[in-house]
């Protein structure tokens, strides 16, 4: 019974909220928010509040790959989104969540993984990045892909030498000074954009409701370059092939944006330098 | 406790305090729009998310509802970036259930339960970061939620952590004071009656000693409440200020 206002308006590419069909709502992004962590970004968009937490651990390289370290990705659907999450109500979404992350991080040329090696095949960076969802007020995917580019920018990883003495035994030195550290370069790294099918029209960044209008949605994992790494369709309508060209294309074009958009921001946030006031959730 | 000096000669702690000095406590009210009531609360580096659900029905069974009064649940999480060491699971552990079961009979205690009977209050503590009185903490943050959200209570529940050194009662416990393992004292102090809703105790403390930690404690918990009571005045007079009173 919801879902009839909502078409009706899609016609003229005007949705409840006054937004286009490929209108974003506002999004606030503040890195570095937690200290205990190696880098940090908070995201809200909307009602959708997003933490993520990464924390480079030394480890040993996987055996395929002993010249390369890896990415290790945890959702949390914290019960202070809806009281379904408590206990392990939330694991499917986070499970689910998790191996979206896994799957648009997996190609070669999204993270540089082969920075994070400091000896092949005996210690390299593992990087733990921890998503926290807050509040859920739809358009998660897109919302906690943003949260971990935004945190892997903010990432420092100290700079370590590998010291090896006459006996031929290793040892890892960390360098002395806390701000001798390296970046990771996020260019490629992927953004999710979700276009759910309503009506004969698909939109981008959909509310609460609008995703309950939604027949089927489109996930596509974008990068700044317009490059797809991802791509998949969720939900319990069906839709047709043409459909599904056209929402890549919107997907690719708004992807595009908003990978500028996000860029401009952290270089800004960045060039405030330390002096800059956090402002976290007090604001 | 291996070389690091709790407390100097001049009385001074690791981080530059007095004996019975607080950490800077900031908090807001309302964080989240759509949960019932929210609060954020930074004390120090340890920061605290609370929001609280309800009095909504009894989810689950239905047997689980009390006659005469609401049920309070609570529920306390760690985020896996929130201690120095990486965490493997936010809740679920044990030491998340215990704080869950505590924070919920704080709670018993001072909200007036018998004003919603057979319904279900939900109370969800987020630790986002830890840097010692977790507890202390997440009770603040929680009594602020539990106001945001219109629910009556008795009084305020104020909390703060305290411990002893060298002859020298502490108040407000960092992380580097907990883990170098000398007596601990947990308190949660109703104000207005001086009340205590929760006491608890870790490690040995010779019983002479005790008066004086409690008395520190529980002057810590009032310092406590006149900054959450200046947190709550300011955030209504800010609501009044938007509806145009």
């Amino acid at each position: 019974s919801h879902s009839i206002p909502v078409r009706s308006s899609e016609t003229e590419d005007l949705r409840v909220d006054g937004r286009g069909c490929e209108d974003y709502r506002c999004v606030e992004v503040e890195t570095d928010v937690v200290s205990n962590t190696s880098g940090s970004a908070r995201v809200k968009l909307g009602h959708t509040d997003i933490l993520v937490g990464v924390k480079a651990e030394m480890g040993t390289p996987k055996l395929e790959k002993p010249n390369e370290g890896y990415l290790e990705f945890f959702v949390d659907c914290s019960a202070n989104a809806t009281p379904e999450f408590e206990g392990r109500g939330g694991d499917d979404l986070g499970t689910e969540i998790a191996n979206t992350l896994y799957r648009i991080f997996n190609n070669k040329s999204s993270i540089d993984l082969k920075s994070l090696c400091i000896s092949p095949r005996e210690h390299c960076w593992v990087l733990y990045v921890d998503v926290l969802l807050l509040e859920c007020g739809g358009n998660l995917f897109d919302a906690i892909s943003i949260a971990v580019k935004a945190a892997l920018f903010n990432t420092r990883i100290p700079r370590v030498r590998v010291l090896e003495d006459e006996e031929g035994s290793k040892d890892i030195e960390l360098s002395d000074d806390p701000y001798d550290c390296i970046r990771l370069s996020v260019e490629n790294v992927p953004c999710i954009v979700t276009l759910c099918k309503i009506g004969y029209r698909h939109v981008v960044d959909a509310t609460l409701q609008e995703e309950a209008c939604s027949l089927a949605s489109l996930l596509v994992s974008v990068t700044s370059k317009g490059v797809v790494t991802c791509m998949r369709k969720v939900g319990k309508g069906s839709l047709d092939p043409e459909s599904i060209f056209e929402m890549m294309e919107t997907g690719k074009r708004v992807g595009k944006v908003l990978h500028t958009s996000l860029q401009s921001v952290l270089h800004k946030e960045e060039s405030l330098g330390p002096k800059r006031q956090k402002v976290g959730f007090l604001g | 406790m291996a070389g690091l000096e709790l407390l100097s000669d001049q009385g001074y702690r690791v981080d530059g305090r007095r004996a019975a000095e607080l950490r800077k406590i900031q908090a807001r009210m309302g964080v989240f729009a759509q949960a019932d009531g929210s609060a954020y609360i930074e004390q120090g580096n340890t920061k605290a998310l609370a929001v609280v659900y309800g009095p909504h029905e009894i989810r689950g069974s239905r047997a689980r509802a009390l006659p005469d009064r609401a049920l309070v649940n609570c529920q306390y999480s760690s985020a896996t970036f929130s201690t120095g060491e990486r965490k493997r699971r936010p809740h679920g552990d044990r030491k998340s259930c215990e704080m869950g079961l505590q924070l919920r009979q704080t709670f018993e205690a001072a909200i007036l339960t018998q004003l919603h009977p057979r319904s279900q209050i939900d109370i969800y503590v987020q630790v986002l970061q830890a840097d010692g009185g977790t507890y202390a903490a997440c009770v603040n943050a929680a009594t602020l939620a539990v106001l945001d959200a219109g629910i009556p209570m008795k009084d305020f529940v104020c909390a703060c952590s305290a411990g002893f050194v060298d002859g020298t009662a502490l108040a407000d416990l960092s992380h580097v004071e907990e883990a170098a393992g000398g007596p601990q004292l947990a308190l949660a102090l109703l104000p207005a009656a001086g009340q205590i809703a929760l006491l608890e105790m870790d490690a040995r403390l010779h019983e002479d000693h005790l008066e004086r930690v409690l008395e520190a404690a529980a002057q810590a918990a009032r310092d406590v409440h006149t900054l959450l009571d200046h947190v709550v005045r300011q955030h209504v007079r800010e609501a009044s200020i938007l509806l145009g009173d």
